[in-house]
This record gives structure tokens, sequence and C-alpha cells, in this order.
């Protein structure tokens, strides 16, 4: 009997990870995938904290692709090893704080780890030569070949004919006749794929998976790593930039204040290692203060605050303050008008 | 066969699919795991996960915010 061969898919929850491991279980591959997760990964967060989100379906895409291959999956908590690539890319960032050629060769790496101690034989991924500005450019796919350490154990079943042939070729463990050439931006021979396979509902092509893509969000990364002028993170800083409405209002402290309930709820969590302001005469947000604050500090935030919340047009709104561990007070103050809410407060 | 218990709240998906993967991974055959979740995406998340594993979900109690998810190792 032959021996099946073993692979290890990566696997985000986009199409061309799912075609890519079906094509190689329509080879008789034997394919399990991972995912990684960085912490960044757009995957469920939102969809879970904002009540407006909800009529979405609160599936991981991931999981969803690996039970329509029916394969297992393993996903990998990477969010402290991923925070190096982050933080110094060796091949620097693209449009946003994404440093995608830097992470993908990351990646490949931790997979070329788990199947050395998996006893896999190589690695597929969905990557399609021309896809992606930054990591998929054609003189770029071989640097992430050679960088992660695979080298010829990396195949690309969607391109692998525009490519050199990989060890899994030149063994005879695939078939690359059975291999794909796909190139470009057009989708349409992904989808004709899908179709084929029946896939269907599978997560929209043209959405990104990662945060750090997305401009908003690049921005209140870096007005962090400002503000503290370290360029760190810990998970629960990357939880928060993906919640409220940011405002700087001085350099040293920062306003997260909730925009809807299940915002204010998630962040309520929060609440025990943050001082924060509630509103108490009216309906309003809840505000985490990010920053060291003193009193006058305070009552100004109070005053942010109201603006946000049912009596913004009100006289007088009084808020509760949380300070540290301290007993929460109470402060009646005139919320600011929306044009003392300086528009450069917004990160 | 014992009883295990994760507490996963205050988490985010994946985070509390990755926490009972790496829970259930070091239990017996026939263990259950009992764990206890705040986001909502677990109720599609963890049974995808224990299909896609061949483990089973036992039960599942949303009780106010909480979401409690038994889950058998198999």
């Amino acid at each position: 009997m032959s021996k099946q061969y073993k692979a290890a898919a990566l696997i985000s929850g986009g199409l061309d990870s799912l075609l890519a491991a079906k094509v190689m279980l329509e080879q008789g591959i034997h394919v399990e995938g991972i995912n990684f997760f960085t912490g960044f990964c757009v995957e469920g967060h939102t969809a879970a904290i904002r009540k407006k989100h909800q009529d979405k379906p609160k599936r991981n895409n991931a999981l969803w692709s690996a039970e329509q291959l029916g394969i297992k999956l393993h996903i990998v908590d990477i969010v402290e090893e991923y925070k190096d690539v982050l933080i110094n890319p060796k091949h620097g960032y693209g449009a946003n704080m994404n440093p995608c050629l830097d992470c993908k060769i990351f990646m490949v790496n931790k997979a070329k780890q788990w199947i050395e101690e998996n006893d896999f034989d190589f690695i597929i991924t969905g990557e399609v030569m021309g896809q992606r500005p930054m990591s998929q450019r054609k003189e770029l796919l071989p640097v992430v070949a050679n960088e992660s350490g695979a080298d010829d154990l990396l195949l690309r079943p969607l391109c692998a004919k525009n490519l050199p042939q990989t060890k899994p070729e030149l063994e005879g463990w695939v078939d690359r006749e059975k291999l794909l050439a796909f190139h470009g931006r057009n989708r349409k021979p992904q989808m004709a794929l899908a179709k084929e396979f029946g896939f269907e509902d599978y997560a929209s092509p043209a959405g990104g998976c990662c945060f750090l893509t997305d401009e908003n969000y690049a921005s209140k990364l870096v007005d962090l790593w400002q503000a503290r002028n370290e360029r760190d993170y810990e998970m629960d800083d990357i939880m928060l930039l993906k919640v409220g409405r940011h405002l700087r209002p001085k350099p040293y402290f920062k306003l997260i204040i909730g925009r809807e309930e299940g915002e204010n709820k998630f962040m309520q969590g929060y609440t025990k290692v943050f001082t924060h302001i509630k509103t108490v005469s009216h309906a309003g947000p809840l505000c985490l203060i990010d920053g060291p604050v003193d009193k006058n500090d305070l009552e100004y935030a109070a005053q942010i605050v109201a603006r946000y919340s049912q009596g913004k047009n009100e006289d007088a709104v009084t808020l509760s303050i949380t300070r540290d561990k301290e007993e929460p007070y109470e402060v009646t103050v005139k919320p600011l008008s929306a044009d003392e809410v300086k528009q450069e407060w917004h990160v | 066969m014992s009883e295990h218990t994760l507490d996963a709240r205050r988490l985010l998906c994946p985070m509390p699919v990755i926490r009972t993967q790496n829970r259930v991974n070091e239990l017996q055959t026939g263990d259950t795991l009992i764990v206890t979740c705040t986001d909502p995406g677990v109720l599609n998340d963890i049974p995808a996960w224990c299909r896609i594993n061949g483990h089973k979900v036992l039960n599942t109690i949303q009780q106010d915010d909480e979401i409690i998810i038994e889950v058998q190792v198999c």
C-alpha cells in the first residue's frame, strides 16, 4: 500500500485557502488545517461586541472551512510571538500597519515547525501570484519560502504551475498537472472552482481578515504607541482599539466611549482596571480612561462624556466617576457643545 | 472519567475555542469539560470545533449573559 502523504494547510477562513486544501484532498493527500490567531484577526470580534452587527452569523470562517473540507483544524494562539512581527517588520508595512510579508513568513515558519513536530510532509497555502500587492507579488513568493525555512516544502496549489516545482511535485507526492495556474487579482477563477467543488456561502472574497490593514484601526495603534512612548501592546490594548469612540483631549490621556449597548457591556469588563465614567442622570455611554488623570482632567472628561449622553442639550448632567480602586463619586457638569469637542481629538 | 471546568468569560472568539482546544488536548477520552463563556460566538464555534475534531457537546445552557457548554472528550 502506498504511503498517504500529509499536508498542513494554512486556513485563514477565506476562499483561497479553502480551495487550496480541497485541491490537495482531491489528490488523496491527508490534510489538516492550521489557523493562527494574532489578536488582530477580524473574525468575530466586532460582531460579538456590537449589537448592530448581531444580525450577521457569528461563525468562525476557519472552522467553517475545515468543516466543509472535513478536516481537523488546529487553532494556534500566536499573540505574544506576533508582537515582534508587528513591531519590527524586516520588510516594512503595507498601506497601514500591516506587515503582510513578515506575517506570511512568520506563519509559514510556524507551520514548518508544526509539520516537523507532527510528522507531516509539506505545507500548503492559498496564495495566488499577483493577487495581493505586498505578500503575493511574483518576486516575493520565493522570499516567503526561503525566509520561512520551508523552502521546497511549501506548495501553493492555486498557482503552482506558475512557479518552480516543489518537492511534493518533484517526488510525485502530488500530480503537478492537477494543480492550478491562477494569477492576478481576478477572482473569477476561484469562484468558478468554488462552484465546481460545491462550496457556497464562503467568506466574502473581498473581505480583509486583519485589523492592521484598516486605516482607522492602524491610526489608533500608532496613537497608542506615541502616547506611551513605546511600541508595545497587551492583548487588552488591541481588543479595546476595536471598541468605542477614541478621543484624546490631552496628550497624556484618552477616552474610550462606548457607542452602543453592546460596546458598553463589553467595556464593563474593563472597569476593574480602568478609571471610568458613567452617566447617572441620563442614559449615556460608559467611558474608560487610558492614562494618568487628575481631578480637573476627570471633570473635563465628564463634560465630554455628557456630550454623548441623552442629556447632551441639558444644562446639567450627573455622572459617576470611579478612579482606580477608590469609591465612586458623582459630579454634575454642563456637557460640552458639539463645537467644543475638537475634531483633532478623534483618534 | 473526570469532570473539569474552564472559565472563558470575557474572552472573544476564537480565544474560548483555543482555550477549549488546549484543555481538551490535556484530558482523557470520556472526560468532560464545562466551559463558561460570555461571547455568544461560542454557540457556533465550540460545537463546530467539536464536530471537526470528533468530540461531543453534551449540553448548552444560556443563563443571563453567560453560556455554559459541556464538552465530552471522545
